[in-house]
């Protein structure tokens, strides 16, 4: 009996996993798969099975094997250190084009939500000018003018993304700026500035959150899409688009290097969508 | 009604305007002489001048943008670099293989999505685990990046099976080899694009199905199948139209990436041979082109709203 755990001891841990398993099942597949793709980009920082660049043509096209877990790609490169570093690029370009995006959403956002009347309609009608414009389409216009690269890709797909941002920021707006706490802050004198980044801006961050996700893996897509098309990250470089269009000749006698790179865009994809959809149930739960 | 429609078409104008100035904008960031970039350190500064005077690059930017607007207004769309032909007949040649293979995605994308969406809804509401599935399976397809779906089908179809072509487009004269040669690219195009909607078909149905006139039909003995397609859907059909109009201008990227994956010759590959030789009228034009089949598609989408639903007033 001495050794027993005390009741409180017995009660902690099943009180922690009802509140994970309370989370919508979106989110937590979502987090898994993103936190599994985060880790994987951390670990290419510094640890890696193979140089992912160093070329051994007597290894080409090799099955998954004890040395090569993946295998090789045409070059003899070793496919998993190769969709490791991959995983940095793609969260990379990700990661800047939805900086880009939701910042100038935001600003966008809030000053259309929050001025209304001609302001307003002034920036929806250039924001609808920027929405007929895909994204890939766009990103395309970048690379003919500056050139393939990281940077065009990266700035193609945020600027793609401020429409969308801006039109989230602004609903969420539209609803906030009738709220009490925001009606008091103004009758009490304060200004403009301090009511749309003290008491509008923290409330509509949660759906801001939520668009992130969801950007995230699209933007990952455009990203994986223009390397495809070799219009993305140049060689030798990693890329995972770049890796399946490297590939496609040879997928007759390997199709490792066709399978793996393409399960990795849609692990991360799924992830961020699952997420985004998951972070939306939560919140819808919360209000 | 008229007063609305006109506003939507002036609305719409002035879109394409701005997206053109967008697209005219951002080819004006090209760092340096565009025509130095085209023809290399060594060009002689006739042949510089000659191509400075072909592109407009000798008139101010403002002009410029004029001519070109009204040019396009007119059909035309200045000369390719590449190819040395106007660009409108090289898009249009073009359009002949890539409408098709756009029209045909959005009918059986749209078709397939009806039924699994409806499949879905109804699994849903008799709590069956068909919809867990079906929803599972549409979240699961609309993860995968086209191009990595066109190379799955063609490892399978074509490198393995040996039942369809890899690629290429043997033309229109040859309707069987050409049907063929469009049967992976709508398959890749279309497994994309249906998860989205019949996901958005399944929502929006089960609201539907929700709401007391499918009660009132049920209670009045209508076939589960007539409430379904009658009551319901007809009720569902503007979040779905809504998705439909939003997912065209994806379907173009997508259209673009499938093009380069099954090496068809339509606008996506003339838009990429442009950017590889950087022939800037070309890529211009064709993303002009692109933006305002956008607007448009937009547009019917806004007008079908009173079609599709005779309760919404445009008063």
């Amino acid at each position: 009996m001495a050794n027993s755990p005390s009741p409180a001891s017995l009660e902690k841990p099943v009180k922690q996993r009802r509140r994970w398993q309370r989370l919508p099942p979106a989110l937590r597949v979502g987090g898994l798969l993103v936190g599994i793709i985060v880790l994987m980009a951390l670990l290419s920082l510094v640890w890696l099975p193979a140089d992912p660049d160093a070329q051994d043509m007597l290894s080409r096209l090799q099955a998954p094997s004890t040395s090569h877990v993946l295998g090789t790609d045409q070059y003899g490169r070793d496919l998993l250190a190769r969709i490791l570093v991959g995983a940095r690029a793609s969260l990379l370009v990700g990661t800047v084009a939805v900086s880009i995006g939701l910042g100038s959403g935001l600003i966008f956002g809030l000053l259309a939500g929050y001025f209304g009347g001609r302001v307003d309609r002034t920036i929806m009608l250039l924001l609808e000018a920027l929405y007929s414009l895909p994204a890939l389409l766009l990103a395309m216009l970048l690379v003919t003018a500056w050139g393939p690269g990281l940077v065009s890709a990266m700035t193609a797909v945020g600027i793609a993304a401020i429409p969308a941002f801006s039109r989230v920021a602004r609903a969420s707006v539209l609803q906030v700026r009738v709220m009490p706490y925001v009606e008091a802050a103004q009758a009490l004198g304060a200004r403009q500035r301090r009511v749309l980044l003290q008491h509008v801006l923290p409330n509509i961050l949660g759906p801001m959150i939520v668009q992130a996700s969801l950007t995230m893996g699209a933007a990952v897509l455009i990203e994986a899409s223009l390397s495809y098309l070799g219009l993305g990250i140049q060689p030798p470089a990693a890329s995972w688009g770049r890796m399946l269009r490297e590939s496609q000749s040879f997928m007759m006698l390997s199709p490792g290097p066709t399978i793996f790179p393409g399960l990795a865009v849609a692990a991360v994809v799924l992830g961020f969508n699952l997420l985004g959809d998951g972070l939306r149930d939560l919140l819808g739960q919360r209000n | 009604m008229l007063n609305y429609v006109f506003q939507r078409l002036l609305g719409a104008a002035i879109t394409l305007l701005l997206a053109a100035a967008l697209v005219f904008g951002i080819l004006l960031t090209i760092p340096g002489d565009p025509a130095q970039t085209l023809l290399g350190l060594d060009a002689s500064p006739t042949a510089l001048a000659q191509l400075r005077h072909q592109l407009g690059l000798d008139q101010p930017p403002p002009l410029r943008f004029v001519h070109w607007v009204t040019g396009a207004l007119h059909g035309d769309l200045n000369q390719s670099i590449r190819y040395d032909a106007p660009v409108s007949r090289l898009l249009r040649e073009r359009l002949s293989l890539s409408l098709p293979l756009i029209g045909l995605t959005l009918v059986i994308s749209s078709l397939l999505a009806l039924w699994l969406g409806s499949a879905a809804a109804r699994a849903a509401q008799a709590r069956s685990g068909r919809d867990t599935w079906i929803t599972a399976g549409a979240v699961l397809l609309s993860a995968l990046p086209s191009f990595w779906v066109g190379l799955m089908l063609m490892l399978a179809f074509a490198v393995r099976l040996h039942w369809l072509p890899s690629g290429g487009f043997p033309g229109w004269q040859e309707p069987g080899r050409a049907a063929l040669a469009l049967v992976l690219p709508v398959a890749t195009l279309t497994l994309t694009r249906v998860a989205i909607l019949a996901r958005m078909v399944r929502s929006s149905l089960l609201d539907s199905l929700s709401q007391d006139y499918v009660r009132t039909a049920r209670a009045k003995g209508v076939s589960e199948r007539r409430v379904l397609y009658r009551h319901a859907l007809r009720n569902a059909l503007i979040p779905i139209v809504t998705v439909l109009g939003v997912q065209f201008a994806e379907l173009l990227t997508a259209t673009v990436i499938v093009e380069a994956v099954f090496s068809l010759p339509g606008f996506g590959t003339l838009i990429l041979s442009g950017i590889e030789a950087r022939d800037y009228p070309m890529v211009q034009g064709v993303v002009l082109v692109l933006s305002a089949l956008v607007v448009l598609v937009n547009l019917i989408v806004d007008l079908s709203y009173g079609l599709l639903d005779p309760r919404i007033s445009y008063g």
